[in-house]
């Protein structure tokens, strides 16, 4: 079944590097288009090209590329044309405007295909190539075309790139420097549309709009700065575009794009859950870990309110129902926090002889670390109250928040701030 | 009798489809009813391989909660992820059409689904697949189901109408009157992923998203009223089926794409009228000042 040796075929070897420079193009500009938060438009551009290729057929009679190509370009180009138009003069919202474009065109577009199918024109076979992409049938021709196009985008990318990154980062201020906005996008949306047309031979309509979000939304989590970006972008998607056109020719009767969007989607997807720092396991993680360290340091505090009521601190022992009258905390979370408090030798439990209940008091680590608890929530609040003048019932819940997160350094800030105020923890 | 059957499919689609989407364009979620429609491609052909025909209740079930788990993706890589909402939908429904392209070239012996059809669809034929009951035929396959479609939607749109108007107009206040957002977002999205099933046959994956779309949209461009836009939309949505009909049998070309073409002319000629009556209105407003 997998016959390796089909690889050292010439055309399967034009269909690699065909996919490879067409993946390249795509994850360049798409970059932009993912930053500029227009990633969707691309979708609406690939399904708006294919009235442009039917026109033009219709008119010319011929499936030169040389007819064809031109025809999609201006449809594409009128597609994002008319959904600014659409979302400017009416009350209609972006996503709306793309759909109306997108399907409208992409209607017509279907309505003319078949228009010309039952018209009996010669030659008309193989338009639809466009609708799921040809990348089996790529030919040094389409290659040569690729290569160019590959080239054309990355010098135009190259020549504007600091206009390109004002205008996808900040575009009210790059008006403001005197930059031609107005001329950029336009020229950013012609690489765009210059890119989808010569994609979407390979993968088809309506995966086009992965070759052109995915490598860039995988590779936004990898980095904060933009060539670096789109460097990972084009990384990601010249290996999956390998990969996926490999794939095609081992297993037999496999078609290509669908195998790039594949190996791509499994990239963004790996990357959305396990990317380290941004990824969605790395940040439940550190939530957990914020809320395991706010309950501790809620229970200590209200330990050390709790001694702060009784004259004799050091022996002063609690049932854990003395903590749920002062603070509303589950039975099961608090038994956690005790627990875990516990090991970190914060508090110290003994069985009272007597009555044989349970009594927790807090070791002199745990006292220092409740009063520290208590001492940062005082301070936030005289800041509140203090120095920006906030009405005194309504700064608790800041401080609340704020007293869990607030560093050595910014507490010594504060104090000074506040001319180094004596503080005596407020008893609840 | 065919072009009957044929309308009256077109009709039952875009009446289903045009109620969901003034919601859908209320709540800017258009593209996520878009996404649906493409991502229920797998969903189709792996209900199709267990069941062994097409329009089975199985399929139907089975692609509509690939559109739920859709959605839930969308949503899970958008506020999860921190995954920018247009690209967590791009990625999503690529990846799920995708897959749904590779099952059909796998079993491309076994299933009898070809790709033309899912993009849009042979509206034609709906009439050649009658609902057999022993030996008496009772009109089209296709229409029995869009109608229990249709049914369903108004079931649950008639009785929910208050619940879906507040979660979508003012989703805050709802929650707060005990009103569950999530609840009713999943609600009309599974409306949003059976319709879009039902339809894909008739109409294909694409083209029911212009029904989802354009007539709600053309409405919402003349009323603020969700009554009136929900009406008018279905109004717009029946004038481009029996238009695009005729479109298509003049031209010799596809119905659905020809529906699509015609609810597209409707929204332009709606949009350029409203903003010539907004210019005229607003100079003889400004004369008479």
């Amino acid at each position: 079944m997998f016959d390796l040796s089909i690889l050292y075929n010439p055309n399967v070897l034009y269909v690699i590097l065909g996919c490879l420079l067409m993946s390249v193009s795509a994850s360049t500009v798409g970059t932009f288009t993912f930053l500029r938060k227009k990633s969707l438009i691309g979708d609406a551009v690939a399904h708006a090209i294919l009235p442009g290729i039917c026109l033009a057929f219709i008119l010319n009679g011929t499936k030169n590329p040389l007819y064809l190509i031109p025809g999609a370009f201006l449809t594409g180009w009128l597609s994002i044309l008319l959904v600014d138009a659409i979302t400017h003069h009416s009350k209609i919202k972006q996503d709306a405007a793309i759909s109306i474009v997108l399907s409208v065109f992409f209607g017509t577009g279907i309505w003319l295909l078949t228009v010309i199918q039952h018209s009996g024109m010669d030659n008309q076979s193989g338009l639809d190539a466009f609708l799921f992409g040809k990348a089996a049938a790529l030919t040094s021709f389409d290659v040569w075309v690729f290569g160019i196009v590959a080239l054309l985008l990355i010098a135009a990318i190259w020549a504007f790139y600091k206009e390109f990154q004002l205008l996808s980062f900040d575009k009210d201020f790059a008006q403001s420097i005197g930059y031609k906005t107005q001329l950029l996008e336009l020229l950013l949306s012609g690489l765009t549309v210059l890119a989808i047309v010569t994609g979407i031979q390979a993968v088809g309509v309506v995966l086009m709009a992965s070759l052109l979000i995915a490598p860039a939304a995988t590779a936004r989590f990898w980095t904060d700065k933009l060539h670096v970006m789109i460097f990972i972008a084009i990384l990601i998607s010249s290996v999956s575009a390998i990969i996926g056109a490999s794939v095609s020719y081992i297993v037999p009767s496999m078609p290509t794009g669908p195998w790039i969007v594949m190996v791509l989607s499994l990239c963004a997807v790996l990357t959305f859950i396990f990317a380290p720092g941004r990824g969605i396991v790395v940040r439940w993680l550190k939530q957990r870990r914020n809320q395991k360290q706010m309950l501790e340091e809620n229970i200590l505090k209200t330990f050390y309110y709790l001694t702060q009521t009784t004259s004799d601190t050091d022996k002063a022992y609690y049932k854990l129902t003395d903590i749920q009258k002062q603070r509303a905390l589950r039975e099961s979370e608090l038994n956690k926090g005790i627990e875990a408090l516990i090991r970190q030798g914060y508090i110290s439990r003994e069985r009272d002889k007597g009555t044989k209940q349970e009594l927790y008091s807090l070791t002199k680590e745990g006292l220092q670390q409740g009063k520290r608890v208590a001492h940062l929530h005082r301070l936030w609040e005289l800041y509140l109250t203090e120095y920006l003048h906030i009405a005194p019932d309504h700064v608790h819940d800041d401080a609340e928040t704020i007293e869990h997160v607030l560093t050595p350094e910014l507490q010594k800030r504060l104090e000074t701030i506040l001319g180094n105020p004596e503080i005596r923890p407020e008893v609840k | 009798m065919d072009a009957f059957w044929i309308i009256l499919t077109g009709i039952l689609v875009v009446a289903s489809s045009s109620i969901l989407g003034c919601f859908l364009v209320l709540r800017k979620m258009t593209m996520v009813g878009d996404a649906i429609s493409h991502a229920v491609l797998p969903g189709i052909v792996l209900a199709y391989l267990f069941a062994g025909e097409r329009n089975s209740i199985l399929m139907i079930i089975g692609a509509s909660g690939i559109g739920l788990l859709t959605t839930f993706l969308i949503e899970f890589f958008h506020k999860k992820g921190n995954v920018q909402e247009d690209a967590s939908i791009g990625i999503t429904f690529t990846s799920f059409f995708a897959l749904g392209v590779i099952l059909i070239s796998y079993f491309a012996e076994n299933v009898d689904l070809d790709q033309d059809c899912v993009l849009y669809g042979e509206i034609a034929y709906v009439s050649l697949d009658p609902l057999l009951i022993g030996d008496i035929e009772y009109g089209p396959k296709a229409i029995w189901l869009l109608s229990f479609v249709f049914l369903m939607v108004l079931a649950v749109i008639i009785p929910g109408y208050r619940s879906l108007s507040l979660t979508t107009f003012d989703p805050n206040y709802a929650q707060a009157i005990g009103i569950s957002v999530t609840l009713w977002h999943y609600v009309l999205m599974s409306l949003v992923s059976l319709t879009t099933v039902a339809s894909f046959e008739s109409v294909g994956a694409i083209l029911v998203v212009a029904f989802l779309t354009v007539p709600a949209a053309t409405a919402y461009l003349l009323t603020e009223k969700l009554k009136s836009m929900i009406l008018l939309s279905i109004l717009f949505g029946v004038l481009a089926s029996i238009i695009g009909y005729y479109l298509a049998d003049f031209s010799n070309g596809s119905i659905a794409g020809a529906m699509a073409t015609a609810s597209g002319i409707l929204f332009g000629i709606v949009f350029v009228g409203k903003r010539l009556y907004d210019r005229y209105h607003r100079l003889t407003t400004v004369s008479q000042n």
